[in-house]
């Protein structure tokens, strides 16, 4: 029988789908909506001193005909009263006990801090997300990404929270910096019961052609906002990751943030060691019922393969993403394009021809329009079967024999990897590329 | 039984003759656009008579640069907006998208063509001038697509053109010869307007030019002439009782609808003869009319029909019915046609043999020849050195359009027998060119700005 339930750190929630601390989260209504709708808990639209904010505040990056495969915000943290907030609080854990709401909370001092927790947790919040993330406006009042900055400071505010806070604490780390170990390592010595990540990134979606004006516009001006969305799932995995991996985040249980919309985006991040999820584009594009499409898409994929809980495949993936310098040199792919696949679009020829290794050739016959790879010129890049409109049109081969095993690491203590600037032992040495007037004598045809 | 009721007014009219291309609006366009591939060396464009850039324009549209993409189409096809309505795109552009080997929906690109050229008509914006005055004249005898082309193109290569139309209306038989669901004439004359604006050229309406005086003149006056002349009126069959009043021409019967519409009225029981797409046209078009019953009857079977398929299966859709392997004989009638005798054919070795005491008579009231239209043969004998093939069709040098007089160059349907207003229009931008290497041997093509 399979179960989606969770215990995240002592925050317990039917299933591992949450709404991150974002708009979606910003009254008890569309809470209750949401968890009506499937979702497991949510994180409320982070508490503090109320603010005052602008009009507009969303913007987005359509590509093609998709809309919002990016999206930013310059809007800030709750403008209600904790009073307001808190009663719908106390009403949403009265009919969704099972539930998990977790409070997200932004103040500057101490005993603000100490005091919004025992509010928070007399309302009935199950844990509470530090919001050290934001990268708009709340910085420059030096709280949210201001905090996820300086560790120190970041470690301290942790500190204090714990020495107050008697359900699960979450740390929300902010992306915006060099390396997400300096955070994530303060929020574990802090003491933090778990971590999430992450918050957005900071970023001009766009400029109006029209007016030169930054989006989203407010009286013909901008500011950075803070980018999601599905463009920056990628982006987030890899943080997650590092964290995973980091001995001494190891543990740590870690909720994912980023650009989550179907259950596949949900299981990458488990498989990388999250084991709860958090959502917000996704819910500001389509509304709440998406949760029924991952919680049907997750449940199948556990079944499937037999997973009874998601901790039987949480972090599955971690063994596998090593350091550049372990992977297999020996390991060989060369394209294979299947001819009857093939509609003669012919982008996997320009792509490699003006894009990578000159490694596709077009028929010669004038009759199919099927290209051909030049096998000795192919690197196994994957290019064109990544441009390919075909689904598994274009294939990559193996050709290596799975024997050999050699990390460039191995060749550097071997003594054989390229060490001047025109070592014979360059990589692309004996490679084939064309004579630079070759590409003037085509376009002269 | 008709599926369509006789359209008493111009919006009845309308009604019965839908577009089958109606104007993109700018959600369908961008949707539409974004779908596009952008294929390397694209099928589209090979499958082009003019090689219209279609990924660029199309590329330019999705990005909101729909005045760019118009001069992406008529830097290549002065017939632009026409041609996105009337072409076979099914067989040319769309028929060549990749996307059909997927068997997913080819992008519309005759649609998507519409959208661009509508768009720059509609804003009246120039995207062509008059090149600088090169002092040499040329005549063009036909304002249709080849004789419009062409004049286009020598406008802006710096030439003054004026061009001879026996009617009074342009753009050939993109008004007078096209069924009215392809393109309403407004659009077609909307072009037309639309070129001449911003190209300097003179038409001289109900100016025929049909013999040889006339043509001595010309040759006197100008440096050069194009003849976009096209084809005669429908070919004669041949057939007893083809002279009854009720004995008409597929295109003359098109060409009056287009100009009278709801004001021609249409008998109950049609058959039409021929197999060609102006076959299919005046009996998609008699259906269309309120005629109850229509025939198209083809002395071969329905796969070597001319028409293309999809223009069969919407003469079907209006109500037509077919009469394949069936030759006629005679039409029947006293004063007026009232049937017509058929015989039943087979092939052997591509030869039709009539079937002994087959013979059988469609009872009518009006018969349609859609049995091809006459040469011009007549007329063009009359210019010295012009050489016709034995079809009469104008011999021409196939790059420059140059006939076996120096002078003159041609292009459309008397060079090609009767095709596409693309194929005319591509003729006649080539032939512009040819008359500019004629002309102006040592000057380049990239005069135009």
């Amino acid at each position: 029988m399979t179960d989606l339930s969770i215990n995240f750190a002592g925050i317990k929630a039917p299933n591992p789908f949450w709404l991150a601390s974002a708009p979606p989260t910003n009254s008890g209504y569309q809470i209750m909506k949401a968890f009506e709708a499937g979702w497991g808990g949510a994180v409320w639209k982070t508490l503090g001193v109320p603010v005052v904010n602008v009009s507009s505040r969303y913007g987005g990056l359509n590509y093609r005909d998709t809309r919002m495969s990016g999206f930013t915000n310059i809007e800030l943290i709750t403008d209600r009263t904790l009073a307001d907030n808190l009663r719908e609080m106390e009403e949403v854990k009265k009919y969704f006990p099972n539930h998990a709401v977790i409070a997200s909370l932004m103040v500057e001092s101490r005993r603000e801090w100490q005091q919004i927790i025992k509010d928070v947790e007399n309302a009935g919040a199950d844990g509470i997300e530090l919001n050290f993330g934001c990268p708009h406006g709340m910085c420059e009042r030096g709280m949210g990404s201001a905090v996820g900055q300086e560790p120190t400071v970041l470690k301290t505010i942790v500190e204090w929270v714990m020495e107050a806070a008697t359900v699960p604490v979450i740390t929300k780390l902010t992306p915006n910096i060099s390396d997400i170990e300096d955070p994530g390592l303060a929020a574990v010595q802090g003491g933090t019961n778990a971590i999430s990540l992450i918050n957005t990134i900071k970023s001009i979606i766009g400029i109006d052609l029209d007016t030169f004006s930054p989006l989203p516009a407010v009286d013909g001006k901008g500011t950075n906002g803070g980018y999601c969305g599905p463009a920056v799932k990628p982006i987030a995995l890899n943080m997650v990751r590092q964290l995973a991996q980091h001995p001494e985040i190891a543990g740590t249980p870690i909720s994912g943030i980023g650009g989550i919309e179907t259950w596949r985006d949900a299981v990458e991040y488990i498989l990388l060691g999250c084991t709860s999820v958090q959502v917000c584009t996704a819910v500001m594009h389509y509304g709440f019922g998406i949760v029924r499409e991952m919680e049907s898409g997750l449940r199948q994929f556990m079944e499937d393969r037999g997973f009874q809980t998601i901790y039987d495949f949480a972090g599955k993936a971690l063994p596998n993403v090593l350091e550049w310098k372990d992977l297999n040199l020996k390991h060989k792919v060369v394209a294979s394009i299947n001819a009857d696949k093939c509609i003669g679009c012919q982008l996997c020829y320009i792509a490699c021809e003006d894009g990578a290794h000159q490694a596709i050739a077009l028929p010669q016959n004038g009759q199919s329009r099927v290209p051909e790879i030049i096998d000795e010129n192919c690197v196994g890049c994957n290019l064109c079967s990544l441009v390919c409109p075909v689904e598994a049109c274009i294939t990559m081969e193996k050709r290596d024999n799975g024997k050999e095993q050699l990390t460039w690491d191995e060749l550097v203590a071997a003594d054989a990897a390229p060490v001047t600037f025109n070592d014979p032992r360059a990589g692309g040495n004996g490679h084939f590329v064309p004579e630079p007037t070759q590409a003037l004598k085509k376009h002269a045809s | 039984m008709a599926e369509y009721k006789r359209p008493q007014s111009e919006q009845e009219f309308d009604q019965n003759f839908k577009q089958k291309k109606p104007l993109m609006n700018q959600t369908e366009a961008y949707m539409e656009s974004s779908r596009c591939l952008f294929c390397y060396d694209a099928p589209c464009v090979q499958a082009c008579p003019t090689h219209i850039d279609i990924p660029l324009f199309i590329k330019q549209i999705h990005t909101g640069n729909a005045e760019g993409a118009a001069r992406t189409i008529y830097d290549m096809n002065w017939m632009g907006n026409a041609c996105g309505k009337v072409c076979p795109t099914q067989v040319l552009c769309e028929g060549a998208c990749v996307f059909n080997h997927q068997h997913v929906k080819p992008i519309e690109i005759g649609r998507l063509q519409n959208y661009a050229t509508n768009k720059v008509m509609e804003a009246g914006k120039s995207l062509f001038h008059s090149g600088s005055p090169k002092g040499k004249k040329v005549a063009i005898i036909g304002a249709g697509p080849a004789g419009i082309s062409c004049a286009c193109e020598l406008s802006v290569l710096g030439y003054s053109v004026t061009i001879f139309e026996a009617k009074d209306k342009p753009s050939g038989l993109t008004v007078y010869g096209t069924a009215p669901y392809k393109i309403t004439n407004e659009e077609a004359l909307t072009e037309m307007e639309y070129l001449q604006k911003q190209l300097s050229f003179k038409i001289n309406y109900s100016s025929p030019v049909s013999n040889a005086d006339d043509l001595q003149k010309l040759e006197a006056e100008f440096d050069a002439i194009f003849l976009g002349v096209g084809n005669g009126p429908t070919a004669a069959l041949h057939l007893p009782g083809e002279d009854f009043e009720n004995v008409i021409g597929a295109v003359e019967f098109v060409e009056t609808l287009r100009i009278q519409k709801h004001r021609v009225q249409v008998p109950d029981r049609i058959v039409v003869i021929g197999g060609g797409n102006t076959a299919m046209d005046a009996a998609s078009e008699s259906a269309r009319m309120g005629a109850s019953q229509v025939y198209l009857a083809y002395r071969r079977s329905k796969e070597q029909m001319g028409a293309y398929w999809f223009e069969y299966d919407l003469a079907v859709s209006a109500g037509v019915k077919s009469i394949f392997n069936a030759s006629p004989l005679e039409i029947l009638g006293k004063d007026k046609a009232t049937g017509v005798r058929f015989i039943k054919t087979t092939q052997e070795n591509g030869r039709i043999k009539e079937v002994p005491g087959s013979e059988f008579v469609l009872e009518c009231d009006l018969v349609i020849k859609a049995t091809g239209q006459a040469k011009m043969a007549e007329f063009l004998t009359q210019i010295k050195g012009l050489e016709l093939d034995k079809s009469n069709r104008i011999l021409v040098h196939p790059e420059t359009f140059q006939t076996g007089n120096p002078k003159y160059f041609a292009g459309g349907d008397a060079v090609n027998g009767g095709a596409e207003v693309v194929n005319g229009a591509f003729e006649g931008k080539q032939a512009a060119r040819g008359i500019h290497q004629y002309l102006l041997p040592h000057s380049s093509y990239d005069s135009k700005s």
